[in-house]
């Protein structure tokens, strides 16, 4: 698609550990993605994310099409994953373990 | 559990009723976008009207310049909250592109080079309320802003005057654009607040 | 804002907690650390942020993420806030807060930008400006007791925009391992040898590690730097897959 440019705030997909951790029980940096449109699979914490307003959009690093987006109104979340045609979230075997996968 | 912060206030927001609820005014020109910024040549640019019968008026490049344009004075509103006084813009009147375009529809849904999209009643784009704008304070509009060209309909909040635009689609129906399907208002008139769905 | 049971049964628990700034100590003109008190702080992991969410008295609301700046400390977490030119959050906390004051956090949160002690193989860390933070919390994680062996390099303006700066020589004189490089980009110290300049690929050659050692590289500051960096070193021949990023908008962290 098209080239990013100097000036267009992107962040990492960091950016959303935050207001996901306020939906989801489990740690979502690490969970993995496959982008609907190119196939390829990255971590949460790679997406790229533009925005914070008016909302997060979250987008395959490989072809910068939309995995995700993400509002927060004054009392509701939206999320919309459906770029994301399966998400691999990592749960720990042992509650002590809190080995990362890479 | 409310917890008022001391001594916090946030940006000054303004008091006189000059701008609409809860906006702050800026003096910069911030960048907002939903992904990265479209490079599209003006050789290949087009603009497209479809009707709900999909039949479809196209412009070139050329052809947009050709069109009798307007230079026009608006404030701008923006759903984050900053506002902007008396930008200048020139651009073709939608009453101009509309004007052979026959249809029953109600409704508009705005397309953009990247794949953004807003929707509004088709009336609010009419009787120069709305513009397909290629000029900022006098110079080409940049890109980052929305160039070659964007729409520009100020009496709304700014997500709905889309930038990198590329066609209108004409629909009996509602139906929400990119951020109306995340909990955006349908309408947003600042005047009212309207920024989220059920305001 | 009360949370209430949303109809169909799914709740959003609480995230925001309210925490207490407790000490405050400057860094740099611009720059400095805040130490809030939690009660009941989970702990987190060295590279982890929070969210600080400031209420105005009209209820308008306002919140940025903040790096961690060290390691567990009970229920005590530090951040290091840069003031930015214009920032409603920053600027509050940099400037204004006081022991005593409360504000809402939210986390820890990030789990991929993280280093844990048990972690094994060389680390380069490479921070443009207030990137710096979540670095720092990896140093003092490790804190000498680590043999991981550590080199940071450290792109700044000015020497005084060095944050951490005494804590950081001294740790790379008695933490065992650890090789601190500043580098600027608009005046030396002096008898600095190296000319001002933004970071290039032979700085990454001359300071960090050769790509065939297999570093884990954390690169943190904004958004053209780590997107810099990143590229340099995957032009160096490091894998893509162990270069870590954190990136901060122009509107800082």
């Amino acid at each position: 698609m098209d080239a990013p440019t100097a000036g267009v705030a992107v962040y990492d997909g960091n950016t959303l550990a935050g207001p996901l951790s306020e939906v989801f029980g489990v740690e979502l940096m690490t969970a993995a993605g496959r982008c609907r449109s190119c196939g390829t699979t990255s971590q949460v914490a790679t997406f790229r994310v533009y925005g914070r307003a008016p909302g997060f959009v979250g987008r395959c690093p490989h072809c910068e099409d939309v995995l995700l987006r993400l509002v927060r109104a004054p009392d509701a979340l939206w999320l919309d994953f459906s770029g994301v045609s399966a998400l691999r979230i990592l749960i720990p075997t042992d509650p002590a373990d809190e080995e990362q996968q890479p | 559990m409310d917890i008022f912060t001391r001594g916090f206030r946030g940006r000054g927001r303004d008091s006189s009723g000059q701008l609409p609820p809860g906006q702050y005014l800026t003096n910069d020109f911030p960048v907002l976008s939903a992904g990265p910024t479209p490079r599209i040549p003006l050789d290949a640019w087009e603009f497209t009207i479809t009707t709900e019968l999909d039949e479809s008026h196209q412009w070139s490049w050329a052809e947009l310049m050709a069109l009798p344009a307007e230079s026009v004075t608006v404030d701008v509103h923006c759903v984050t909250r900053w506002s902007k006084l008396n930008t200048v813009w020139r651009g073709v009147s939608l009453d101009t592109l509309l004007d052979d375009v026959d249809t029953e529809a109600d409704f508009a849904l705005m397309h953009s080079y990247g794949g953004y999209s807003t929707n509004l009643p088709l009336e609010d784009l009419l009787d120069g309320h709305a513009w397909v704008a290629y000029e900022y304070d006098g110079e080409e509009l940049a890109p980052e802003h929305g160039g070659p060209a964007r729409l520009l309909v100020p009496h709304l909040y700014f997500w709905k005057s889309a930038k990198w635009v590329r066609g209108i689609e004409l629909m009996l129906q509602d139906s929400p654009g990119f951020w109306e399907q995340l909990g955006y208002h349908d309408y947003g008139d600042p005047w009212r607040e309207q920024r989220y769905q059920g305001d | 804002m009360a949370r209430a049971a949303i109809p169909g049964g799914l709740k959003v628990r609480r995230a925001w907690r309210p925490a207490q700034l407790v000490e405050r100590r400057p860094e740099t003109e611009s720059a400095s650390t805040l130490v809030f008190e939690i009660p009941g702080w989970p702990g987190h992991l060295a590279g982890q942020h929070v969210d600080v969410r400031l209420t105005a008295p009209d209820g308008y609301q306002a919140a940025r993420s903040y790096s961690l700046a060290a390691p567990t400390d009970g229920d005590r977490i530090a951040i290091t806030v840069q003031r930015v030119a214009d920032g409603e959050v920053s600027s509050y906390l940099a400037d204004e807060a006081r022991s005593g004051d409360v504000v809402e956090v939210r986390g820890p949160v990030g789990g991929w930008f993280v280093w844990k002690p048990e972690d094994r193989g060389p680390v380069l860390l490479v921070a443009g400006g207030s990137g710096i933070v979540p670095l720092m919390a990896m140093i003092r994680s490790r804190n000498g007791a680590s043999p991981t062996p550590f080199r940071l390099i450290y792109s700044v303006r000015t020497p005084e925009d060095r944050i951490y700066d005494h804590e950081l020589r001294r740790r790379a004189t008695q933490d065992g391992g650890l090789e601190v490089t500043f580098l600027y980009t608009r005046t030396v110290p002096d008898g600095e040898t190296r000319s001002v300049g933004r970071i290039t690929a032979e700085d990454l050659i001359a300071y960090g590690w050769p790509a065939d050692v297999k570093p884990t590289c954390y690169v943190c500051g904004p958004t053209a730097f780590v997107e810099t960096v990143s590229d340099l070193l995957v032009g160096l021949g490091h894998d893509p897959a162990m270069i870590k990023t954190e990136r901060f908008g122009p509107s800082g962290p």
